[in-house]
Parts: C-alpha cells; sequence; structure tokens
C-alpha cells in the first residue's frame, strides 16, 4: 500500500498536478488505464471547484484496504463559503458560474461512493471512493 | 503551454500536446479565433490525440471555440478523442454538443474538404 498524498490546490496548475498524481497513484495500486481516467477526471473536478468556489484547499489521495477489497479514497477538502442548497449542487446542468453544472453530479457518476459535507460559511468536504473490481 | 496552431490550406490545426491548465485552454481559444479572423480560415481542427483528461472546463471550452468560428461561416472538428476519455466523458456527463468528431486528423481534414465542396 504506498504512502497517503496531500496536495494543496489554489490555481489551474494545481488542477494538473492533482489529475496527474491521481492518475499515477491509481495506476499505481492496480487499476486500469479506463479507471484511472475516470479517477483523474473526478479528481479534475472537485480540484476545479476548490479553486473556482474557495480559492484554495486540498485533496488528498489515499489508498484504502477493507476485507479483499481494495481501492482508493480522495478527500477534496475547503474552508470557502460552502454550499447553501447541496441537493441542487448535485443536480445536472445546475451552476451558479455559468459552467455545465456536471462536475459534482458527474464525479458522483464516475466514482462507487460519494459523500459531501457542507454548511454556509464553513466550507465543503467531498469524499470519494473508487473500488478495484474483485479479481 | 501553448497550443501549436498550423495553417494547412484554408484551415488551421491545433495540436494540443499535454495536459492543458486552464489558462492555456482559454489562451488557445482567442488564439484560434483571431488567426480565424486573420487567415479567413473555412474550417478549424482541434487534436486532441494527446489529452488525457477531459472535464468539463475543456468541454466548455470546445464548445466556446466552436460557437465562435460557427459564427466566423467556419466549422470546427475535435479529432482524436481516446477511447478511455470518451468513456469517462460520457460517465460526466459531458457532450460535445453539435460538434463534429472525427477518428483523425486525415478524417477531419476529408470532412472539411467536404463541406467545403459542399457549400461551393
Ligand atoms: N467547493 C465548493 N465550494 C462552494 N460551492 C461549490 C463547491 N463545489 C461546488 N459548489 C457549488 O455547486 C455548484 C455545482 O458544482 P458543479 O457540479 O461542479 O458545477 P459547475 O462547477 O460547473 O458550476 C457550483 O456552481 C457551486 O455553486
Ligand atoms: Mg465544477
Amino acid at each position: 500500500m504506498s504512502d497517503p498524498v496531500e496536495m494543496n490546490i489554489s490555481s489551474d496548475m494545481d488542477v494538473v498536478r492533482a489529475r496527474q498524481e491521481g492518475r499515477s497513484k491509481a495506476l499505481l495500486i492496480g487499476f486500469s488505464v479506463s479507471e484511472a481516467t475516470l479517477i483523474a477526471t473526478a479528481i479534475s473536478e472537485l480540484a476545479r471547484n476548490i479553486v473556482s468556489y474557495a480559492g484554495e484547499g486540498v485533496v488528498a489521495l489515499q489508498a484504502v484496504q477493507t476485507g479483499s477489497r481494495s481501492g482508493l479514497v480522495i478527500v477534496a477538502a475547503d474552508k470557502g463559503p460552502g454550499i447553501a442548497n447541496v441537493s441542487l449542487a448535485l443536480r445536472d446542468g445546475y451552476s451558479s458560474s455559468g459552467g455545465l453544472g456536471l462536475g459534482l453530479p458527474g464525479v458522483r457518476r464516475l466514482m462507487d461512493e460519494f459523500d459531501l459535507v457542507s454548511a454556509p460559511g464553513r466550507g465543503t468536504t467531498v469524499t470519494v471512493k473508487k473500488w478495484r473490481p474483485r479479481m | 503551454m501553448e497550443v501549436p496552431i498550423l495553417k494547412q490550406g484554408p484551415f488551421l490545426i491545433a495540436t494540443i500536446q499535454a495536459a492543458l491548465s486552464d489558462a492555456d485552454l482559454e489562451q488557445l481559444r482567442t488564439a484560434l479565433v483571431n488567426q480565424a479572423v486573420r487567415y479567413r480560415s473555412l474550417g478549424v481542427i482541434v487534436d486532441v490525440t494527446a489529452m488525457d483528461v477531459m472535464d468539463s472546463f475543456a468541454s466548455r471550452m470546445l464548445l466556446t471555440i466552436s460557437r465562435m468560428i460557427r459564427l466566423r461561416g467556419a466549422d470546427t472538428v475535435i479529432v482524436g478523442i481516446q477511447p478511455d476519455v470518451a468513456f469517462a466523458m460520457v460517465q460526466l456527463g459531458l457532450t460535445l454538443e453539435d460538434i463534429p468528431t472525427a477518428l483523425d486528423l486525415e478524417e477531419g481534414l476529408a470532412y472539411l474538404q467536404q463541406r467545403c465542396r459542399n457549400s461551393s
């Protein structure tokens, strides 16, 4: 099992770095190229939300092993403005910034587990997991 | 990293080299539209073969490029979306809407040439 990685995110270059790191970590722990691409895409969306809406935050990657399953946990956390209406933010096409509004709902589809904790004024933490297919 | 833009006859070809930042994509949009105006281009090809992630920001930028080029009366074709990238795009919910796509550069050029013949 590889060491956890934590990356500070505050610019568009950090978004690129975070998804590249996510791809290599995913490949390292045995995900296929196709799965690693899903993971990198999810990281790109979460990291970009940090830059766009909170200005700065962190993305952490951690390999996990529970029983017979192994996978990758991604935590994207910021202390930004938070999300007042989480169910609205998770709706396809909803964007407060003229974006495509597919980041959060899309990441939910890309990953196996999705958890979003947010409160206005207290920041946002999105935790997602991808499991490796059982052999 | 700046995206090289090649002029080939009445067409422009932008070849995306590697992982692009948001700023690079914005720069590409501006440069492509400027050159399409300067050379009175009839079509634009964006070759994304080397792109390993196409997220919602990149898709939106490609859509914007295609619409701006459309306003000039020209077409944009996206070529070389990798299968794994396409798979992730579908799951994310991204479509390139009505932007034509082609397998590779050759097919993209054939498509644009066809369009030019049809409209002349
Ligand atoms: N980290 C965050 N902090 C505050 N608001 C956020 C954050 N992430 C997402 N949001 C809110 O949720 C909305 C939907 O996000 P998303 O699905 O990524 O679409 P988009 O970024 O295209 O708007 C955003 O428009 C924004 O209002
Ligand atoms: Mg987003």
